[in-house]
């Protein structure tokens, strides 16, 4: 079962120059929520291209639509073990996600563009879009490690 | 963003600081091409010594410069790279194609 408790909620226009704002505000939540410095740049990064995706495909750059951003902190069961982590869910009334876009391009390919993809699936434990009712709903989670720190970068 | 060119004898010097996103890394591709397809400078310098975070759309524009030098026999440099900077090239995987080195006077050598 999971818990949930909501940190941030909130509704921006989809104006590429709010990226900023979203960076700030998911990178400061990610450093009191208690992830590793690059942990909280990974997270950040992630939702930064997740936002950039809703902004470029599902509103076709429209800068005045509509884009609600929501982190909860969670508790879950993963692999029989209780962690805590990250909730982010973004919602739009875009586009339809392109189901043939899940698929990262192969980092083999020397070429512009594609690599937002790589970058969110990289940066997160969970990665869920689907649409209902004409909203797209993608959820990211992020688990701390079992001792409350990244387990890969100790000491960064 | 804020890019300032410096243009000495056959050489380009891009200073580039703040961050490189979607709101303004178009503006970085036009003077990447600009300088690269029409003015044909033979060799362009990206200092990034200022840039403390570049997105995808950003590391696209990096790209498109690379291949625009390539197509036109030109040496297209990167220097001063943030670890923010390096992190996400390195994610891409696309370092590796990047003439990079340390600072100036090795990117002017």
């Amino acid at each position: 079962m999971q818990k949930r408790s909501l940190l941030l909620d909130m509704v921006l226009v989809s104006d590429p120059r709010l990226l900023c704002v979203v960076r700030a505000a998911v990178e400061r939540l990610t450093e009191v929520t208690g992830f590793t410095p690059p942990e909280c740049r990974s997270i950040t990064r992630a939702v930064d291209e997740a936002v950039a995706n809703v902004i470029r495909h599902a509103y076709g750059g429209q800068p005045d639509r509509r884009i609600d951003l929501s982190c909860k902190r969670i508790t879950a069961a993963v692999n029989g073990e209780q962690r805590e982590g990250l909730e982010i869910q973004l919602l739009d009334k875009g586009l339809p996600f392109d189901r043939s876009k899940l698929t990262a391009r192969s980092l083999d390919e020397v070429k512009p563009g594609g690599l937002g993809l790589h970058f969110i699936r990289d940066s997160m434990d969970i990665m869920e879009h689907r649409q209902v009712k004409g909203v797209n709903r993608l959820r990211l989670v992020k688990y701390l490690s079992a001792d409350g720190s990244g387990p890969e970068h100790q000491g960064e | 963003m804020q890019i300032a060119a410096r243009r000495l004898d056959q050489v380009t010097i891009f200073d580039i600081t703040g961050h490189i996103d979607l709101a303004n890394s178009p503006e970085l591709r036009k003077a990447l091409l600009k300088e690269l397809r029409e003015t044909k400078t033979p060799r362009v310098i990206l200092n990034l010594t200022g840039v403390r975070y570049i997105d995808s759309s950003g590391v696209a524009s990096l790209v498109e410069g690379l291949k625009a030098a390539r197509d036109e026999g030109l040496r297209f440099i990167l220097y001063g790279l943030s670890p923010a900077a390096r992190e996400v090239l390195q994610l891409s995987r696309l370092i590796k194609i990047f003439d990079v080195v340390d600072d100036e006077q090795q990117a002017l050598a």
